[in-house]
C-alpha cells in the first residue's frame, strides 16, 4: 500500500442511488494517509443507541401520560407513565454503564455547560427523571393498603402524580430532541452533516415509539390519542429522514451501506408498516381484530424506532472510520471558498 | 459555547486568568524531520504512557500508525514519487563540495551532467532484469511528527461534561485524570482524531479515561520545554511562545518556497481558521490529508447555537403534536 493512496470517492463500494440514474458529476478523488481514518469514531457501545431509543420512548410516553391524565383515560395514563419510568430507568443504566469509570457518573453534576450537549442532557435528565418517577409511583395509590390510602400520603399522591406528570410532559420533548444535538455536535461526518434535520427525525421516532407502546398496553377505547401520536410520529420520522438525507451530500452514503444501511432500510419498512397497522386498528369496521392490529402496529413502531437509532448511530461510526467522509466535504468547502475569492 | 473564547489567540486571558504567561505552543517543521522517533520515545518516558501494541504495519517505517490514548507524539512516514524541491535522484557526487553548497542555503545544486558509474552496489531491480540507467524515478520521503493541536477553540474542551478538560494558563488543553469519568464525548468531537479513551493495559491508572498530549504541563510549570522538543535532534519540533513561533514559521516557509520547494505551506497558523488557529502548528510539504490531517478542520461547537435552535423547534413541535392528538376527545 502506498502512503498517499488516491481513491475515487465513489470507488470501492457501489453507491446505490434511488432510481438508478447516473451521476453526470465526476466522483471526487481524495488522498489519505494509508487509508487510515482522520477523526476517531466514538468509543460508545450499544448502550448509547439504546439510550437514544429509550430516551425518546420515555419523553413521548410522558407526553401521552399527561394528556391521558387530563382527559380522563386512566388505563392509557397508567401504561404511559409506567413505560416512561421503565424507559428512563433503562436510560440511566445504559448511560452509566457506558462510562469508562461508572463510579464517577456524578462528576457530570460538577458543572453545567451549554457548550456540552451531554452536560445539558445530564441536567434535563436530572430534572425529568424524578418527575417521571413520581408520576409512575403515583399509579400505585390504588394498591396501597386501605389505611394508607386514607392517610396524608394516599390523599397527596394522585395530585403530586398529576403535577409531576405535567412537568415530565413539558420536559419529555427536550429529552427526545436533545439527543440529536448530542451526536450531531461531533466531528463524526455523518452525524454532523445531519444536524439540521436530525432533531426532527428523533422526535418523530420518539413519538412513533411512545404511540406504539401506548397502543400495545392500553385498551382500544382509550387508545385513540396514542394511535394518532403513533401515525403522526411515524410520518414525521419518515419525512424528516428523507429531507435529511437529501441535504447531506457524500456523507449520506454511510446511511445506505453496510449494516447501518440495512438497519435503516428495515427501520423505514417497520415504521411504515407499523403506522399502517396502527391506522387500520382505528377503523371501527375492522371489528374484533382492532386490538390485535393495533398491538402489532405498536410493536412494529417500537422495533422501527430501535432500528432507526441503531442505524443512525452505526452510520456515524462508519463515516468516522473512512477518511473519505472527512476529506471530501472539507475539500469541497475549501474549493468553494477559493472560487468565492477568485471567481474565474 | 463560551463566547469569551471566540475572541482570539489569547485563550487563557480570555478565560479570566490573571496575567497569564504568553501562550505556549509547538512549531513542527517537517522539512527537517529525520524520522528518528526520539519525540515518541521521550514523550512515552516522561509521561509514563504505556506501550500500546508492537505490530508491523507495512506503512513505511510507521508502526505507530496514529495518535491515540497511548501515543501522544506520532511520526508519519510518506514515500512519494516526487522530488523534494529541485532535488534530483541518481546524481553522482564526485566534485560536488557539499559544505560549500550548505553554506548558500537558498541555492540548489546544479543538475549533474555526468554519466552514471556502476559502483557494484546491490541493484534496485530484480536479478537479471535490465537496470533502468538514466531513468531515475524522482523520490522523496516525508516525515512529520504529529501531536495534539491545542486548538484556540477546542471541541474536546467545549463538549466535556465534567470539566475534566480545562484550559491551562499557558493556553494549552489538558485532561484532569481525577475528574474525567470516561464518557468518551471528546473522542468523536476532536476534528483531528487526537484524544482517545485508554483501553489498556489493565492495571494502568488511566484505563477508561480520555488521554492526550498535555504539552508537558508539569514541565512547563517548572520552566522546562516539553520532552519531545527537548529530545528532537534536528529542531524539527520547536517549542516557545506562540507569537514567536508564528513569525519563525513564516520566515522558514518563505525560505523554502524561495529555494524551490513550492509545496511548502503552514498548517494551523491562521487565527481565522475553523479552530481559531492551533497551539501546535506545522510546516508541511504537501496537502494536509497526505499526512492524515484534515484539510479544513472546524470546531463542531461553531454550529452548536444553530443546532440548539433546531432541537428546540423540534421539541416544541413534538409538544404541540402531543397536545393536538388529545384535541379531538370524542373521536377514537
Amino acid at each position: 500500500m502506498t502512503a498517499t493512496e488516491t481513491r475515487t470517492a465513489g470507488g470501492g463500494r457501489r453507491r446505490r442511488r434511488g432510481r438508478g440514474e447516473r451521476s453526470m458529476v465526476p466522483e471526487a478523488t481524495f488522498t489519505s494517509y494509508y487509508g487510515r481514518p482522520i477523526v476517531k469514531a466514538s468509543p460508545w457501545t450499544a448502550d448509547i443507541p439504546a439510550y437514544l431509543f429509550l430516551g425518546g420512548l420515555a419523553g413521548g410516553s410522558s407526553l401521552l401520560g399527561a394528556g391521558a391524565d387530563l382527559t380522563g383515560r386512566p388505563a392509557l395514563r397508567r401504561s404511559a407513565r409506567l413505560t416512561a419510568l421503565g424507559a428512563i430507568g433503562g436510560s440511566f443504566y445504559a448511560l452509566v454503564h457506558d462510562l469508562g469509570r461508572p463510579a464517577r457518573f456524578h462528576h457530570m453534576l460538577r458543572v453545567a455547560k451549554v457548550s456540552s450537549p451531554m452536560s445539558v442532557g445530564t441536567w434535563i435528565l436530572t430534572a425529568y427523571g424524578p418527575m417521571a418517577g413520581l408520576a409512575a409511583v403515583s399509579e400505585a395509590t390504588g394498591c396501597l393498603p386501605r389505611r394508607w390510602r386514607d392517610s396524608l400520603l394516599g390523599r397527596w399522591l394522585p395530585g403530586a402524580g398529576r403535577g409531576a406528570g405535567l412537568l415530565a410532559a413539558g420536559l419529555g420533548p427536550a429529552v427526545a430532541s436533545y439527543t440529536a444535538v448530542l451526536i450531531a455536535d461531533t466531528a463524526t461526518p455523518t452525524w454532523h452533516a445531519a444536524r439540521r434535520d436530525l432533531p426532527f427525525v428523533f422526535v418523530g421516532s420518539a413519538a412513533a415509539a411512545a404511540g406504539g407502546a401506548g397502543l400495545m398496553f392500553s385498551p382500544t377505547e382509550e387508545a385513540a390519542p396514542a394511535r394518532r401520536l403513533a401515525v403522526v410520529g411515524a410520518a414525521a420520522d419518515l419525512i424528516a429522514s428523507r429531507t435529511m438525507e437529501s441535504g447531506m451530500g457524500v456523507t449520506a452514503e454511510p446511511l445506505h451501506t453496510g449494516r447501518p444501511g440495512k438497519l435503516l432500510m428495515t427501520a423505514k419498512a417497520l415504521t411504515g408498516l407499523g403506522a399502517a397497522l396502527a391506522a387500520l386498528g382505528g377503523v371501527p369496521a375492522v371489528g374484533q381484530r382492532r386490538r390485535g392490529l393495533s398491538a402489532a402496529g405498536g410493536g412494529c413502531l417500537l422495533a422501527g424506532s430501535v432500528c432507526t437509532r441503531f442505524g443512525l448511530f452505526g452510520a456515524g461510526q462508519q463515516s468516522a472510520e473512512d477518511p473519505r467522509y472527512t476529506v471530501v466535504p472539507q475539500r469541497e468547502r475549501l474549493e468553494g471558498r477559493d472560487q468565492a475569492h477568485n471567481p474565474a | 459555547m463560551t463566547a469569551t473564547t471566540r475572541t482570539g489567540s489569547a485563550p487563557a486571558a480570555d478565560l479570566g486568568y490573571d496575567q497569564p504567561p504568553p501562550r505556549k505552543g509547538f512549531f513542527t517543521d517537517t522539512s527537517i524531520c529525520i524520522g528518528c522517533k526520539a519525540c515518541e520515545v521521550a514523550c512515552k518516558e516522561w509521561n509514563m504512557v504505556p506501550e500500546d501494541g508492537l505490530v508491523l504495519s507495512g506503512m513505511s517505517y510507521d508502526n505507530t500508525q496514529g495518535l491515540g490514548a497511548s501515543t501522544w507524539r506520532h511520526v508519519a512516514f510518506i514515500e512519494q514519487p516526487k522530488s523534494l524541491g529541485t532535488q534530483e535522484t541518481d546524481l553522482q557526487h564526485e566534485g560536488v563540495d557539499a559544505l560549500a553548497l550548505a553554506g548558500g542555503l537558498t541555492t540548489s545544486p546544479p543538475p549533474s551532467t555526468r554519466a552514471q558509474v556502476d559502483l557494484g552496489m546491490p541493484g534496485t531491480v530484480l536479478p537479471g532484469a535490465e537496470a533502468a540507467v538514466g531513468t531515475a524515478t524522482p523520490f522523496r520521503w516525508l516525515m512529520e511528527s504529529d501531536v495534539c493541536k491545542h486548538c484556540t477553540h477546542a471541541a474536546c474542551l467545549d463538549v466535556c461534561p465534567t470539566g475534566a478538560l480545562f484550559r491551562t494558563e499557558f493556553g494549552t488543553v489538558v485532561v484532569q485524570d481525577d475528574v474525567c469519568n470516561g464518557c468518551g464525548y471528546c473522542v468523536p468531537a476532536c476534528p483531528y482524531g487526537v484524544i482517545e479513551k485508554r483501553e489498556g493495559p489493565s492495571g494502568n491508572d488511566a484505563v477508561g479515561l480520555a488521554q492526550k498530549c498535555t504539552l508537558c504541563y508539569d514541565r512547563l510549570k517548572g520552566d522546562l520545554e516539553p520532552a519531545c522538543a527537548k529530545a528532537c535532534p534536528t529542531k524539527s519540533i520547536q517549542f516557545g511562545d506562540l507569537d514567536d513561533l508564528r513569525e519563525r514559521a513564516q520566515v522558514r516557509v518563505d525560505q523554502l518556497v524561495a529555494a524551490g520547494e513550492t509545496g511548502a505551506r503552514l498548517y494551523g497558523h491562521d487565527p481565522d481558521d475553523g479552530v481559531g488557529g492551533t497551539g501546535a502548528m506545522f510546516l508541511l510539504l504537501d496537502e494536509p490529508e497526505v499526512y492524515g490531517l484534515p484539510p479544513d478542520p472546524v470546531v463542531t461547537t461553531r454550529d452548536l447555537p444553530g443546532m440548539w435552535r433546531r432541537a428546540a423547534l423540534a421539541a416544541v413541535t413534538m409538544l404541540a403534536g402531543g397536545i393536538a392528538v388529545f384535541a379531538g376527545r370524542s373521536s377514537q
